[in-house]
């Protein structure tokens, strides 16, 4: 049987295919699969069977039914994630990202779209360009898809009308000509009937083009990655014994041979590479593409997360750079927030620094925003944890592409794509002062640190700081307290009490209690500080041991009896928003340093454990 | 395993395949605390090991290997794996569910929905919770299955093993999100991009040994729910008037004997097998008893854990 022959010279092609609801994307993957013959018999039987209960073609086949997977979306007649096809042509072979056409699924078509080399556009020929169309032709463009077709579906319901595919096509063109793309096909298809899928239509003697199998088989989306610029993320160290020292990675661009001259990006160390190493026998040459083990003439400190370069080609270095940022995680992007970001190989935590402006994905205009929620997709100022060898996606779809991570969840939150480094890093001199953070320490008899007291408001954080940090002076420590009355009148007086201005404020007052503890201080801060993202971001600011976290753990009845500042009684009258307790949530710490339950006890009693605590850990007081 | 300067160099799409599982098995090397790889005998099973061995050479993969016996294996299947384990110098891992055991759960009697569950789904739960790994690699691929075809490459199991289908992480791009807390895990599909086709490819590119059972010869065999049952011991009850008759058959997919439907075929050979193989018209897991049991029934058994 010729037509399942292994396809062995032409490069496998990824591709999606995108649309809105009812274009018929689940129809034309159906069809591609039944047409290249891949639907075997007792598949057919069950999804005869099915059509009869879920199906919406009548006696027909529903094809759709082939790929729409999960029980739950079968009920529901939509796809709810992305599933990935595989189908085989005499001349290819092919994995389709199927995605969702739903609004809410943006997240899902990024996905789809970030391992494509090209997407197929679905245009229902009765619509036209439709909101949808711009959307996903315009996250397409953002992932750095450059080839396209638009397969104007269901041409059968337009009496195969050449005029209708004319003006489609001239709508699409018009709109789509900002977006980058290298190169537009239009194919007219009948993905139920089967007309230009994988066989020429008798029904359209107007077109004469390919149909749309005809041209992914032919396509040539190479990137030529091999002449680009070298670039080999270490993923592994591989050290099976004391002879052997081998770094193991993917080549993510251009190409490497043994005695090419290689520099660890990040640090500027250089060596040579001796050999490449693989299962088979070393290599003369590899490149992009290829998992491979590289092994260096010199000993050089290399390690998961460097990368490996051409010295004459090296990327810049940076700490903070511009990107777009696709949001996908229920709970929205606030900037200040930290999360964890994976950038190759790299975790590192990372915060926005700002929001440039946030897309509309209908009308692709700019927009001022202090938030991305879910699906929503902005273009933002970055700092990361540390200097970051940065490539931009259009130059490179791996090393330019990062996705960050909820620290708590540790849900996958956004995807990125760098444009560009905002200041390079090795340009920022830290300067070592002679002066540091130790000598200010011994000079006034110190051990610096942070006291966080966290809970709720009127739980009895001020007090209970007060009688601590009045014990500690007479002990002869230099002390300095922050609290919401010296930080929220001067430092953070331009910040009201939104979910984004809370974790504005928060992350103003770690650095100020950083700077503290640079000076060799003991910084004693009450802050509600609802939200453990920010505890944390604090105690990674700090050095291990720095950050003793102290929740004062008061029932929210207890506060509301005391109310000494009448704020529960505003709130609960409606006066005051997004308070604490009341309607904005408290997320209690996980793990304190130091749990104090006042229930019970006197502001004397608790200020004791907190005393009780500082000289275990070495501070006479 | 490695002498291979006689040897073809693999076709752009078999290299493309190869390297990109690769990454992923040296990804949860470098990324887990403590893995392990599901190590079920077959064809898939054979080339994601393979593909270890290949990933960390000069070394070897820095994990051991894990086998969930339901004690209803064909016993060839049993001895290719011993042979295998020996070749590698791997450490093999071996698990049966002694609950099952003591409650007589068997794929005759207690029907194969519920051995299934038993055996292989809370059997290879317990040996996880056992050796407390945190990431483990499967040899499932996206296309043998609707269900498979949404399956992440890192795919995240909550406390207790449990796998939602709507929370599933987002996968971009191979920048995979490794990040679990305690009692939470990963299973990792190194072949989720590989065809049965690009399997048997491989096969024959790289000379894989295969267990013998993939190859047709002749066979004790009954006629039972239109496929063919091999009578590989005794423990398999004949019915009334059913004697076991020698066949020419092969199996496209090894399992537990009584649950593993026989093809008649020829195919003697890789090449053969491959040619058999791409006229089918039937997929690979039908002869599989266990997914025909109910609409969605491979949805339903990896929420509860199974690979």
């Amino acid at each position: 049987m010729t037509h399942h022959r292994a396809p062995d010279h032409r490069e496998l092609l990824r591709f999606i295919t995108c649309g809105s609801v009812d274009d018929g994307k689940s129809t034309l993957i159906g069809r591609l699969l039944y047409d290249s013959q891949l639907i075997f018999e007792d598949t057919l039987a069950a999804i005869t069977k099915d059509s009869r209960k879920h199906g919406t073609t009548g006696d027909d086949i529903d094809l759709a039914l082939l790929v729409d997977g999960l029980e739950a979306e079968r009920q529901q007649g939509i796809t709810i994630d992305v599933a990935y096809r595989f189908f085989q042509t005499p001349g290819r072979a092919f994995i389709v990202a199927d995605t969702p056409g739903h609004e809410q699924y943006t997240r899902n078509m990024a996905t789809g779209a970030s391992s494509a080399s090209l997407a197929v556009i679905l245009i229902d020929a009765r619509k036209g360009v439709l909101t949808q169309t711009r959307r996903h032709s315009y996250i397409c463009s953002l992932l750095g898809i450059r080839d396209i077709v638009v397969a104007v579906n269901k041409i059968d319901l337009v009496n195969f009308d050449e005029d209708t595919f004319d003006r489609i096509v001239g709508d699409y063109v018009t709109f789509a000509s900002e977006l980058g793309f290298r190169c537009i096909v239009p194919v007219p298809i009948s993905a139920r009937f089967g007309d230009n899928v994988s066989t020429p239509s008798g029904n359209m003697p107007w077109y004469h083009g390919p149909t749309l199998i005809q041209h992914l088989e032919h396509v040539d989306v190479a990137q030529d990655l091999a002449v680009r610029p070298f670039r080999f993320p270490v993923q592994w160290v591989n050290r099976p014994n004391l002879d052997f020292r081998g770094f193991a990675g993917t080549i993510a661009s251009g190409r490497v041979a043994p005695g090419d001259q290689v520099v660890v990006a990040a640090s500027g160390k250089t060596s040579r590479i001796a050999r490449i190493v693989t299962a088979d026998g070393d290599l003369p040459v590899a490149e992009a593409g290829q998992a491979v083990t590289l092994t260096l003439e010199d000993e050089v400190d290399v390690a998961r997360g460097d990368i490996l370069v051409h010295t004459a080609d090296r990327p810049p270095v940076a700490d903070q750079f511009a990107a777009h940022l696709i949001w996908m995680d229920e709970e929205a992007m606030l900037p200040g927030r930290s999360y964890l970001m994976r950038i190759g190989n790299i975790w590192t935590p990372c915060s926005i620094t700002s929001i440039r402006h946030r897309v509309d994905v209908n009308t692709l205009e700019e927009h001022a925003a202090r938030r991305l929620s879910l699906n929503e997709i902005g273009f933002c100022n970055f700092s990361a944890g540390q200097p970051i060898p940065i490539d931009s996606y259009e130059d490179n779809r791996t090393t330019g592409a990062f996705i960050l991570v909820d620290r708590f969840t540790n849900r996958t939150a956004a995807a990125g794509m760098v444009a560009y480094p905002l200041r390079r890093a090795s340009n920022i001199h830290h300067e070592h002062f002679t002066v540091d953070k130790a000598a200010r320490a011994a000079l006034v008899g110190n051990k610096p640190m942070v006291l966080w007291f966290t809970g709720l408001s009127g739980s009895g954080k001020s007090t209970i700081a007060n009688i601590v940090e009045q014990a500690l002076h007479r002990a002869g420590r230099q002390t300095y307290s922050l609290d919401g009355d010296n930080i929220r009148h001067g430092l953070c007086r331009d910040l009201g009490f939104t979910a984004a201005d809370r974790v504005e404020n928060i992350r103003r007052v770690g650095e100020v209690a950083k700077l503290f503890v640079d000076a060799g201080v003991i910084v004693l801060a009450s802050f509600i500080s609802p939200f453990r993202a920010e505890r944390r971001m604090v105690r990674d600011l700090l050095a291990e041991g720095e950050f003793l976290e102290v929740f004062v753990d008061t029932p929210i009845e207890d506060c509301i009896k005391r109310d000494p500042k009448g704020l529960y009684a505003k709130a609960k009258a409606g006066e005051i928003k997004n308070f604490t307790g009341i309607d904005s949530p408290y997320e209690p710490p996980e793990a304190p340093e130091l749990h104090l339950l006042t229930a019970g006890s006197t502001a004397e009693e608790s200020a004791n454990a907190v005393l009780e605590q500082l000289r275990a850990r070495g501070i006479a007081c | 395993m490695q002498s291979t300067s006689t040897k073809a160099p693999l076709t752009p799409h078999l290299a493309r395949l190869e390297a990109e599982s690769i990454g992923i098995i040296r990804e949860v090397a470098a990324s887990f605390r403590k893995p392990v790889m599901l190590y079920s005998i077959g064809k898939d099973s054979g080339v994601m090991l393979h593909l270890a061995l290949k990933a960390f050479a000069p070394g070897k993969p820095p994990f051991p290997l894990l086998h969930v016996d339901t004690t209803w294996k064909f016993r060839e299947m049993i001895a290719f794996r011993n042979m295998m384990a020996e070749r590698t110098g791997m450490e093999l891992l071996v698990h049966t569910n002694p609950d099952g055991i003591a409650r007589g759960i068997n794929p005759i009697d207690s029907g194969s929905s519920l051995h299934t569950q038993v055996m292989k789904t809370e059997g290879l739960k317990q040996a996880l919770d056992k050796h407390g790994f945190d990431a483990a690699f499967g040899g499932a691929r996206r296309d043998e299955e609707k269900s498979r075809a949404k399956e992440r490459i890192f795919s995240f199991r909550g406390p207790g093993h449990s796998w939602d289908p709507r929370a599933q992480r987002p996968e971009l791009w191979s920048l995979f999100n490794t990040r679990i807390r305690d009692g939470e895990s990963i299973r990792v599909f190194p072949l989720s991009n590989w065809t049965e086709y690009d399997v048997w490819d491989y096969i024959l590119a790289e000379d894989l040994p295969m267990v013998p059972l993939y190859f047709a010869k002749m066979r004790p065999v009954v006629r039972r729910s239109g496929t063919w049952i091999m009578v590989d011991d005794d423990r398999l009850p004949l019915e009334p008037g059913e004697t076991p008759e020698m066949r020419m058959v092969r199996f496209r997919t090894l399992g537990c004997y009584p649950l593993s439907g026989a093809v008649e075929s020829t195919a003697t050979t890789l090449p053969e097998i491959i040619t058999e193989m791409r006229a089918a018209k039937t997929s690979e897991r039908e002869g599989r008893l266990i997914d025909s049991d109910e609409e969605a029934s491979m949805e339903k058994k990896k929420r509860e854990g199974y690979f």
